[in-house]
């Protein structure tokens, strides 16, 4: 940013300080103005550095378009000068203002005095991407900017489209160097904005990614906007909208698979149980009932019949949550009902880590073509404490998930999950907060009441000692989801370095060169969550550089610690 | 002036509409001041085959949802277009109504106002048929 501004006002000091851009109503004032009382302005010596100072964070001109790109019509200023910064800045704050009214932000975007003299739907179009893909957060959420990409053509339905087109091909075109960050904006604002025009779209023109790796930026972007876009319709949809050649990109039927079928299970070891505890739920047996019915299941982990009664039982885990989700999968609504319903069940089976990891194990195998259907599963056992976010980190990272490691629905669980975390902290910080101010208020009340009766004294005596239990209780409270808070943290980042670690250590062993797909979004994922959650982070940075990112780790992830330390966020 | 200021905050897709309940039980007053506090949406004109799973995918993309009631043909006791979206805070209901109220879903252009908060019962629909 400062970089580009500072070359642009150089450029605009060898062109003599002539600009055409900025609005000048005073011109028509002229004769007015200059008989009135000049002032000589003071000079002006900008501040010198001090430590303390707090500096905004880095920023990177997005551009996308240069003149070539929009080759009729009135010509698009340079990336160098001064008009191309005060269009962007004009646009920008149009839209700061505008945000909350899409059909007004996206009229006055349209009417930008000046508009005749440049290609104006590029210059939208360029910023509204710019902020988008802006890193570390947006302005504004990201729906904000599909609605307005949807208002702009709206009102300009024989030009804009077009443009949006081009850059979305641009965008496309440029996928294999594209921040993975930036890539999952680009799927979400792509399949949102399709479901809004009937999916159509020239995807023949994306042939090219048919004949890659499935791994490769292109058709792995192809194949997660057609997932999400199949979350905003349904299955046969996708396969009617797309050419019959890109099959191989289309999302699975999101349908349940479950192990206990008759044709498929019955010879498995956890069968009868299953069809027995089908029968108990769908008799509404209590739930003695069905954990008497689940004693029955062998455990695969003991050699002997050691009848300890709850130790960690995988198959009485996976008998029962399989043939409850199987009984419940019709709808989220069921689901979440079967979860409450037999919560004290759930979390009896799950009341030691091996049971936790276990039950996301089985969540997932059973929803494996459903990721939509994960995901609010484990945000549902989250907050009702049926697992803990621990464990959900552990579960993405753990070698059964391998597979599933570049896909985006793995990480949008992740990011969820951390915000969970923070936000729980943040809710007992405020409770601790307000029982203090309480309190206060209580002990100003009492010394300004002066002469009362002894009862009174005595009740609000009581009160008190109540209040100074309650922050009492609310301060270990805060204090164990921070550590809680400090653990997830530390389990996330102990894991990437650990699958870092050993792929950096493999490709140097065979002399291969490190940069795969894989690596370049498991590294990519590292710094995106140094970044969406830097605020929670720096109060862990003392751990986190003695326990972690110490100097004998690999220079390729301390980079990544360091880059994030330089922001100074 | 300040008049002319006050355009630069206008937020008008968050007002509460002319529409209230009329089997409400309370007062025009209570009525709106639970509008003005609520987390819950009703969203009507959805065809009859959205689901949930779609309706949530959408509303997502504004905070977290933290419920999804179906609105049901009170004899039929099918999906008849419309339905209620709760979130844990007002701010992402605010968002859901800059931002999703007008747009479409499921080829449908789907429309949300205020509701004063999901009870037993209000999801089924109110017309001589059963339907919406």
């Amino acid at each position: 940013y400062l970089d580009c501004l500072w070359a642009q006002i150089q450029k605009l000091k060898k062109d003599r300080w002539q600009e055409r851009h900025i609005l000048r109503p005073y011109i028509a004032f002229d004769s007015v103005l200059c008989e009135a009382l000049q002032h000589n302005l003071p000079p002006f010596t900008p501040p010198g550095h001090m430590p303390d100072a707090q500096y905004p964070i880095p920023r990177v001109i997005f551009r996308m378009f240069d003149y070539t790109d929009a080759p009729e019509g009135p010509v698009m200023p340079g990336s160098h000068s001064v008009e191309r910064f005060v269009i962007e800045e004009n646009l920008h704050c149009i839209i700061k203002t505008h945000w909350r009214e899409r059909k007004t932000c996206a009229a006055q975007l349209l009417s930008y005095p000046g508009k005749n003299k440049i290609p104006l739907n590029y210059h939208i179009v360029e910023v509204i991407f710019g902020e988008l893909f802006q890193l570390p957060l947006p302005s504004h959420l990201d729906v904000m900017y599909t609605t307005l990409l949807i208002e702009l053509c709206k009102l300009q339905p024989g030009s804009l489209p077009q443009v949006l087109a081009q850059a979305t091909e641009m965008l496309y075109m440029r996928l294999d160097t594209m921040n993975t960050t930036c890539i999952d904006r680009f799927i979400n604002w792509f399949s949102h904005h399709l479901s809004n025009f009937q999916f159509r779209w020239s995807w023949d023109d994306w042939a090219d990614c048919l004949t890659m790796d499935l791994e490769k930026p292109k058709p792995k972007f192809v194949k997660e906007v057609l997932e999400k876009s199949m979350r905003l319709s349904y299955h046969q949809r996708i396969v009617d909208i797309v050419p019959p050649t890109f099959s191989a990109l289309i999302p699975a039927e999101p349908i349940f698979s479950f192990k206990y079928g008759e044709e498929t299970g019955s010879s498995l070891p956890g069968y009868p149980v299953s069809i027995t505890v089908s029968n108990a739920i769908k008799n509404r047996a209590s739930n003695e009932e069905i954990l008497t019915i689940l004693r029955e299941v062998p455990n695969p982990n003991q050699e002997d019949d050691d009848d300890e009664g709850e130790s960690f039982n995988p198959l009485k885990i996976d008998v029962f949550l399989q043939t409850l989700l199987h009984l419940a999968a019709k709808s989220f609504s069921h689901s979440f009902s079967a979860l409450g319903k037999f919560h004290e069940i759930l979390k009896t089976l799950t009341e030691s880590d091996d049971g936790k990891l276990h039950i996301l194990k089985v969540v997932y195998e059973v929803w494996r073509n459903h990721p939509q259907m994960i995901a609010v599963l484990v945000d549902k056992m989250i907050r009702t404490q049926i697992v803990d976010c621990a464990a959900v980190a552990n579960w993405l990272f753990s070698q059964d998930m391998a597979h599933e490691f570049t896909r985006l629905f793995t990480w949008e669980i992740l990011h969820s999950t951390i915000r969970k975390m923070n936000k729980h902290v943040q809710k007992i910080q405020k409770e601790l907060e307000e029982s203090k101010d309480k309190l206060e208020k209580q002990q100003h009340k009492r010394r300004d009441s002066g002469d009362d009766e002894d009862m009174e004294k005595n009740s609000e005596e009581d009160e008190e000692g109540q209040l100074e239990e309650q922050i009492e209780r609310l301060q270990e409270k805060v204090e164990s989801a921070q550590s809680e808070q400090k653990n997830l943290f530390l389990v996330i980042f102990q894991r990437f370095i650990m699958l870092l670690t050993e792929h950096l250590v493999r490709c140097e062993t065979g002399s291969v060169d490190i940069s795969t797909p894989w690596y370049k979004n498991c590294i990519e994922r590292l710094q995106q969550v140094f970044l969406m959650h830097h605020g929670t982070i720096q109060q862990y940075m003392g751990t986190l550089e003695n326990l972690l990112f110490t100097a004998e780790l690999d220079h390729h992830i301390l980079a990544v610690y360091q880059q994030f330390c330089a922001l100074q966020l | 002036m300040s008049a002319k200021l006050d355009a630069l905050k206008s937020d008008s897709y968050i007002e509460i509409s002319q529409y209230r309940d009329q089997h409400f039980k309370g007062n025009r007053y209570e009525q709106e001041k639970l509008l003005k506090q609520s987390n819950t949406l009703y969203v009507g004109n959805l065809s009859f085959y959205t689901t949930e799973e779609q309706v949530h995918e959408l509303f997502s993309k504004c905070g977290d949802v933290k419920r999804i009631v179906i609105g049901l043909d009170k004899v039929k006791k099918t999906a008849c277009g419309f339905c209620f979206v709760e979130y844990y805070t007002r701010g992402d209901a605010e968002n859901a109504m800059r931002f999703v109220n007008g747009t479409r879903l499921d080829d449908r252009i789907i429309r949300t106002d205020w509701d004063a908060g999901f009870k037993e019962g209000r999801q089924y629909g109110r017309g001589k048929s059963g339907g919406q």
